[in-house]
């Protein structure tokens, strides 16, 4: 492998893993702001128990997002040098007002929401964990405003004295559809998964009967949030699919092995076989569908591989033009197959326990077991998607991926430290999911007498949070 | 004042922000098993930083976004270039960060005592390797033009470990533990800030030394004398023997303010050292990267000076108010079970 080769596995390495716990950042984040506003306004000790037993997994979670994000803020410069060079000028402002805006908000407060239970009066204390969460939501905007931009680029020219591209608008680069589609397809689908966390955790809480209390109302808020969230994904995932169509008709052609163009396309839901274009040993279709997906209608026509590679050779230039078709092609179809599968589940569980029922049934802790996992399978699938099928271009149009690595940097550097962060992201996830497993097996404790503090707090008494 | 002046500017004030607040987090990290006695004391110690070290670690992310966006050219160079020290400082900080949150999750000791090890460790590695690295900065490494025109780092990491930029590493250890010694000895109460007094005297005096040694060779390796670079070295050394006296004398918070000067004054003193440099060339003057050279276009630079503008009094405000929240000292004392993991089973969990 060359540098080129491992900068990329280092990069999506790193970042498939750093979104792991990002959704579950900003969704848990959320919910536990609710399940705190709850307790303000109800004053139901079980929404005091519940805010405490899922805060404590969003902070052992949240530690992690934190660390393996730092990772990401230097990687453009180290491995991605020539790219940086190119593009700095536009995609560094997003970053920059990520820091400046989103990280300083939500770090801050999250450290006086940790350590402020006896240190600032309730509404306030109530105040910083909105604050925080209003700051994971703010940060997922600007760097997805950033994505969106190798996505499809807006408001720049290129400098060719330079050679780079520059900024000639910031409000088209972050409020642009493609920005916007994907911040309402991302924010919703952190809100699923965290509402299966929620669910999960709850469901296994129920049949273990550890405060029965707490968990049926936990975990009905889990499939709530999931149902909502879900339908909210799937109206913003198909404005996304046409949108992408429009902008990158490579990657919808991709995602479906789609070769020659074709009116009224299908969507295959299996194939077996070759991607190849060639032949399908079986294949599974639901007839039109790809068109609606599309472009609005069933009748509409999706161009082909061939046709779009033709059409960019006279644009850009000899060379091959489509990504890595299989795996576009099947982590489209992963993306909404888990999300999908997660989404029955948690119907099928919430059918269950209409009118104060529990469920039961032998299927029940399994599949309630696995449910977190469908959405975080569905989200690294929608970004390995959404990155891979926009291969062979970093920048879309304007920046191959292989010019953007950095060019003093040995292939043996970046193995070597491909490795060590690999290994130490093994590392860490044992750990966390260690710690996650004892929170959840010690299970929610019951609250001694909550006291309204003055700010500042006592310097004599026992601390509620200490380190 | 032109707009790249005012990013160099900006950038220096981020660096000034991140060195003063993360600077005491290291100090506070590396001394952990030299002012506790017990379980309690260190416990005491760590929630001092609890609520604060993150936050005080995105003056650093913030410095990184804001090169990327104000002189991408340099933002490159130097993070493809510094390669290997960037990634041990990486490392170091994805543990530190684990290593906070953590710890006392759970109640073995053995699981604490790694821990224990991790946070000294992944806290010297860093307060070393930014010494040697803004060294190397100041001291010229050798940049060249590549063949597509970017100027680019072409030595290797041994380069990087010559004596001055070593002398600076130095500096930056000895300084940050006598800065988080100092504060320790403001934010606790008993045997730990009496601990902390008398260590932040005896480092006080070992990283004056180092300082005075670092800041004369800076100095003496200039093409001519200049007064305004000596006169802020001066100002470090007064703001550094003011914080000394202030320790002897058990004036912690004076103490603090002027070690956090010195810190302000010795960062401000490096990058006026560099202007209009960002990174000077030892290969020649034809291949430095300067802020005009590196720097972004003007509308980019305008844009990121109206958020910056308005953005950084805020973040200081609310920082300050968290520092305001927490400034009660911290007694070991105030640790109910100190041997039980935050995690570990209260005896009252809900069974029903
Ligand atoms: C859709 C959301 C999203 C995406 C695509 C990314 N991140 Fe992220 N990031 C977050 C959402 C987020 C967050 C929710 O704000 C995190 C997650 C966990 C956390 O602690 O904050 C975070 C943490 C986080 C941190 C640590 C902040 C702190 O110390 O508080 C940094 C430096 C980055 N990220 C940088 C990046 C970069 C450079 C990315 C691009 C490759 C990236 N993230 C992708
Ligand atoms: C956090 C969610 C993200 C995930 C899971 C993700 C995943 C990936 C993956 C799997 C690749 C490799 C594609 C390939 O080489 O075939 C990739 C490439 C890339 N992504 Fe992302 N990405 C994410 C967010 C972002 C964001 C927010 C940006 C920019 C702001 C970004 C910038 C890039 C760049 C520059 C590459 C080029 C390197 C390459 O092609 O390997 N990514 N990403
Ligand atoms: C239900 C039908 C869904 C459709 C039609 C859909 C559609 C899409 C499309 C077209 C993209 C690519 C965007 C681009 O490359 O520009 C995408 C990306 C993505 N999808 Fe989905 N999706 C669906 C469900 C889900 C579910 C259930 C999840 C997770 C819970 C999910 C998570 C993501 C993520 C994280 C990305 C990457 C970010 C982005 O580009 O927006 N999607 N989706």
């Amino acid at each position: 492998m060359n540098s080129l080769d491992l900068a990329r596995w280092q990069f999506a390495i790193t970042t498939v893993y750093h979104f792991i716990f990002v959704p579950i950042t900003i969704g848990m984040g959320f919910l536990v702001a609710g399940l705190q506003t709850a307790w303000y306004r109800t004053n139901k000790v079980k929404y005091l128990r519940a805010t405490k037993f899922f805060g404590k997994l969003f902070l052992i979670n949240f530690a992690i997002g934190v660390v393996t994000g730092i990772v990401q803020e230097f990687q453009f410069g180290m491995n991605w040098s020539s790219y940086s060079r190119f593009v700095g000028d536009i995609f560094g402002a997003p970053l920059a007002m990520e820091g400046l805006l989103a990280f300083f908000l939500e770090s801050t407060f999250l450290g006086l929401w940790i350590f402020g239970w006896d240190r600032l009066p309730k509404k306030i204390h109530l105040a910083t964990i909105w604050l925080a969460s209003f700051g994971t939501i703010l940060s997922a905007y600007f760097i997805l405003a950033a994505n969106a931009w190798m996505q499809h680029p807006v408001g720049y020219t290129i400098n060719l004295e330079k050679g780079r591209a520059e900024l000639t608008s910031i409000v088209e680069v972050l409020t642009q559809k493609t920005a916007l589609a994907t911040f309402f397809h991302t924010i919703p689908s952190a809100a699923f998964t965290a509402g299966a966390f929620v669910a999960g955790i709850s469901a296994w809480l129920l049949i273990k009967k550890m405060d029965v209390e707490m968990s049926r109302s936990t975990l009905k808020l889990g499939l709530i949030t999931m149902m909502i969230s879900f339908v909210m994904v799937f109206v913003s995932g198909d404005i996304t699919s046409k949108i992408m169509t429009e902008q990158q008709p490579m990657k919808m052609a991709a995602a479906e092995a789609l070769y020659e163009t074709t009116e009224s396309a299908p969507f295959s839901l299996l194939t077996i076989g070759t991607l190849d274009g060639s032949r399908s040993v079986f294949q599974i279709d639901i007839p039109s569908v790809l068109s609606f997906l599309a472009t609005g209608d069933f009748k509409g026509t999706v161009e082909g591989v061939n046709d779009i590679q033709a059409e960019y050779e006279k644009t850009y230039g000899p060379g091959d033009y489509s990504p890595n078709i299989p795996l576009a092609y099947w982590s489209f179809r992963l993306m909404i197959g888990f999300g999908g599968l997660g989404f029955l589940f948690a119907l099928l569980a919430l059918f269950q326990m209409r009118r104060g029922r529990t469920p039961h049934g032998k299927w029940f802790l399994p599949a309630m077991i696995f449910l977190p996992f469908t959405p975080l399978l569905a989200n690294s699938f929608g970004w390995i998607f959404t990155e891979a099928g926009r291969q062979p271009w970093a920048v879309f149009g304007l920046i191959r991926t292989s010019d953007g690595v950095s060019a003093v940097v040995s292939a043996g550097s970046v193995l070597f430290t491909m490795i060590v962060f690999t290994l130490l992201y093994g590392v860490l996830a044992f750990i966390e999911v260690g710690l996650t497993l004892k929170v959840i097996k010690n299970g929610p404790q019951t609250e001694l007498d909550y006291e309204d503090p003055k700010l500042g707090g006592s310097d004599t008494k026992p601390l509620v949070m200490a380190y | 004042m032109s707009l790249e002046t005012t990013w160099f500017l900006l950038i220096a004030v981020l660096w000034i922000g991140y060195f003063i607040l993360e600077g005491f987090d290291f100090g506070v990290g590396m001394l952990l098993p030299f002012v506790s006695r017990n379980e309690a004391d260190r416990r005491a110690v760590l929630t001092t930083l609890g609520p604060v070290w993150d936050g005080n670690e995105v003056w650093l992310l913030v410095a990184g976004g804001a090169t990327f966006a104000a002189f991408p050219e340099w933002y490159a160079t130097l993070f493809s270039g510094f390669y290997l020290p960037l990634f041990l400082i990486l490392v170091s900080l994805i543990i530190r960060g684990v290593a906070f949150e953590y710890r006392s999750k759970y109640g073995k000791a053995q699981w604490r005592r790694r821990w224990d090890v991790a946070i000294v460790i992944s806290s010297a590695i860093p307060a070393l390797l930014w010494g040697v690295a803004f060294a190397n900065i100041v001291r010229g490494v050798p940049l060249e033009k590549s063949a597509e025109g970017h100027i680019e780092y072409v030595g290797g990491f041994f380069n990087l470990l010559n004596p001055y930029a070593l002398l600076g590493g130095v500096v930056t250890l000895t300084v940050f533990l006598t800065h988080g010694a100092i504060f320790l000895s403001l934010k606790t109460v008993g045997g730990i800030r009496d601990r902390a007094h008398d260590l932040a005297l005896k480092l006080g005096l070992i990283a004056a030394v180092a300082a005075v040694a670092f800041l004369l060779w800076t100095n003496l390796s200039l093409p001519s004398f200049n007064l305004k670079i000596a006169a802020l070295s001066a100002g470090v050394a007064v703001a550094w023997v003011a914080g000394i006296a202030a320790t002897l004398k058990r004036r912690e918070g004076w103490a603090f303010v002027f070690s956090a000067s010195a810190i302000l004054l010795f960062v401000s003193d490096l990058f006026y050292a560099l202007y209009p440099r960002v990174m000077p060339s030892s290969l020649g003057a034809q291949f430095d990267l300067t802020i005009r050279n590196a720097s972004s276009t003007a509308y980019t630079l305008k844009v990121m000076t109206v958020v910056a503008v308005i953005m950084t009094p805020l973040v200081l405000i609310y920082q300050g108010w968290t520092y305001w929240v927490f400034r009660k000292r911290v007694s070991a004392s105030q640790i109910a079970h100190p041997e039980r993991g935050i995690l570990d089973t209260a005896t009252h969990v809900l069974h029903q």
